[in-house]
């Protein structure tokens, strides 16, 4: 069975899902769509593929089965509704949308569809994060007391760059870009926050956005949380998202490339873990995919969703309801960020009004 | 092409298996310094081949080598390009548009067309493709590149996307301008070698992942082999340690035995790690060939 796909958005994120979907077995790209007409003509001329300006048009005359979706964040909620109302299954790039209601409402009407929806959280797809999931499902570690969760790496490292992304009402900024994906990995192992507080988001080199996130969540009876995200940090090679979890029977990492296990336990009672330091590379967990541009992880979760196509399988491990859940938690960390604090009477530092100057336009 | 290549990852804090391996490394070659001790120990050794990447810093290793044309008489370099973090960083930036203007020499051709909202023609696409090839030479005129390969992130991306006419321009090109042969690394090596092929590539030099046990092998373990056996072109194995999953003297012997195989690119931060690597190519390479040549 080939599923007829479109991918509709053709920045870095989109040519890296359209570049892998396309050489699927079980796919046929249909069509194509961005607003760059540089672009299009560049694609037309190279691929073949049709291409089109007007999405409405594009679903009208090519009905896709799928649509890939990989616009700036503020599109998502229109682009991601009309492929619903078009019966068409969606695979969005994160974050699901800007506005967590309309996230909810859209995991609603996906279901009520029946159609497949994901999200493009591909730490999901990780396998260090997936043996980590596995091994505290199984309580591995106990009852885990606290979770440090962290993403690093250098996006924003001088005061420039115009791009969406620079932008705070599109959903640029280190939350949405880079802090969305530790938070929904803990979404992910401990279920939905029961609150969230302590949160600061502020500046290190942007105009308009956050340049660094960090709060503490409460997981109910769970496991309390400490988010720490920064992107102005360069002495990260490329975006580095850790987590760690201390439990009663011992502590878990994992990285991209690593799962780290101390278990107190004699006889933890887990295929070929034992007391003390575990150690897997995630070189050796990994499952081979059938294409490989930037990473397994990209390509398992684009061969995840065709699959749920292809068999009608209705779960899905990063569904819309599940990144509505991160949508949600975003917006009360922006919320609580701009509550006010207990204070000591010392005045609160001001940040600096940079001043116009000649060598600093 | 020599039988061992030697790579550049140790140097550059890259390490698929470990951010900390990564971390060492590159604390261990903060100074320039250290690194030309283990290229001068690889020279001396006999690895006379540099495969890298149009890093920064390799422009020092290269005015290195034109100041002291004496003492590396047979040095050469097989470029390997983009140096793809730049263009990613910029296109997150810029857009992808963005990206290719901001590394472009001539900026305002392409900022005029994207201002003024026309379509590229093909021929301007490949102008544009040239540019940046040129514009990435640029810090190895003078020096020895019998051999310019383009990054596996770009060539399996263009792959993916379908716009391999862009292999021919860059073969046509680095052919033309550079006197020198294209290589392609991979990491999807029965989908690439065929597609060559077809665009009239003739013996292409492909690189990819070949060891025993199939590590980042896309496409599985049997698709290499057959390709390895049924197609007309130069492989070079890199990888073929698995990331350390395979003892060295073991990852060898199988790599020398494999059909089409001509050379082995490894890393080593040491002179004793490449003196074992280069002993062990040594005997199962002419182990092979006997053996063939008595068939």
């Amino acid at each position: 069975m080939k599923v007829r796909v479109a991918v509709v958005g053709l920045g870095k994120m989109g040519l890296s899902h359209l570049s892998m979907v396309r050489v699927h077995p079980n796919v046929e790209i249909v069509a194509i769509c961005d607003t760059s007409k540089i672009l299009l003509s560049i694609m037309e001329k190279q691929t073949g593929i049709a291409c089109y300006s007007d999405v409405h048009q594009m679903m009208k005359e090519t009905k896709p089965d799928a649509v890939v979706i990989a616009t700036p964040s503020r599109h998502h909620e229109s682009l991601v509704r009309l492929a619903l109302e078009s019966n068409a299954h969606v695979f969005c790039e994160k974050p699901f949308s800007l506005n967590w209601a309309a996230s909810n409402e859209l995991a609603s009407l996906a279901e009520s569809k029946g159609l497949i929806n994901q999200v493009g959280y591909h730490y999901r797809f990780v396998a260090a994060f997936r043996e980590m999931k596995r091994l505290l499902d199984l309580g591995a570690n106990g009852t885990v007391s606290h979770v440090l969760a962290e993403a690093y790496g250098p996006v924003v490292l001088r005061p420039k760059g115009k791009s969406w992304r620079t932008k705070k009402e599109e959903g640029g900024g280190c939350l949405y870009d880079y802090a969305a994906h530790p938070i929904n990995l803990l979404s992910w192992f401990f279920g939905t926050p029961s609150a969230v507080s302590g949160t600061v988001m502020s500046t290190v080199f942007s105009d308009d956005t956050d340049d660094e996130v960090y709060g503490t969540m409460l997981f109910g009876k769970g496991p309390s949380a400490q988010i720490s995200v920064n992107w102005s940090d360069e002495s990260y090679r490329k975006m580095t998202v850790k987590i760690t979890a201390w439990g009663t029977a011992g502590k878990l990492y994992a990285d991209r490339q690593e799962f780290h296990a101390f278990l107190r336990n004699e006889s933890p009672q887990i295929d070929g873990y034992t007391k003390g330091w575990n150690l897997r590379y995630t070189t050796d967990l990994t499952d081979p995919v059938w294409f490989y541009v930037r990473g397994e992880e990209y390509s398992a979760q684009l061969d995840y969703f065709i699959q749920c196509i292809v068999a009608g399988k209705r779960e899905n491990v990063n569904s819309f309801a599940s990144a509505a859940e991160t949508d949600h938690v975003l917006a009360l960390m922006i919320e609580d960020a701009t509550q006010g604090r207990v204070t000591s009477g010392v005045p609160t530092a001001v940040p600096p009004v940079r001043k116009k100057s000649f060598f600093r336009g | 092409m020599d039988r061992l290549l030697f790579g550049d990852n140790q140097f550059f804090g890259v390490n698929h298996m470990s951010e900390e391996k990564a971390r060492a490394q590159s604390l261990r070659f903060r100074d320039i310094q250290a690194i030309y001790e283990v290229l001068d120990a690889a020279y001396e050794e006999g690895v006379k081949t540099f495969m890298c990447t149009t890093h920064d810093r390799v422009e020092e290793i290269c005015d290195r080598v034109r100041m002291h044309p004496d003492k590396y008489p047979d040095y050469q370099f097989f470029p390997c390009m983009p140096y793809a973090h730049k263009y990613a960083n910029a296109a997150t930036e810029e857009g992808i548009i963005g990206a290719i203007r901001r590394f472009s020499p001539e900026e305002g051709f392409l900022s005029a067309a994207i201002r003024g909202g026309v379509s590229l023609a093909s021929k301007d696409i490949d102008g544009i493709v040239r540019l940046l090839i040129d514009a990435e030479m640029k810090m190895f005129h003078n020096v020895k590149t019998p051999v310019i390969f383009l990054q596996n992130v770009v060539v399996d991306f263009v792959l993916g996307l379908g716009m391999t006419q862009t292999f021919k321009v860059f073969a046509d090109h680095v052919r033309s301008r550079y006197n020198a042969e294209p290589g392609f690394i991979t990491m999807n090596l029965p989908m690439l070698v065929p597609e060559l092929l077809r665009l009239g590539i003739e013996n292409p030099i492909v690189c990819s992942n070949i060891n025993k046990i199939g590590f980042r092998m896309c496409g599985g373990f049997k698709a290499y082999e057959e390709t390895l056996r049924d197609y007309k072109f130069r492989a070079i194995a890199m990888s073929v340690y698995a990331s350390g999953s395979i003892p060295a003297d073991e990852a060898i012997q199988w790599v020398c035995t494999q059909p089409n195989v001509e050379s082995i690119v490894f890393g080593a931060s040491s002179r004793t790690n490449i003196r074992s690597t280069k002993a062990l190519v040594d005997k199962y390479w002419s182990e092979a060939t006997a053996k063939n040549s008595n068939v």
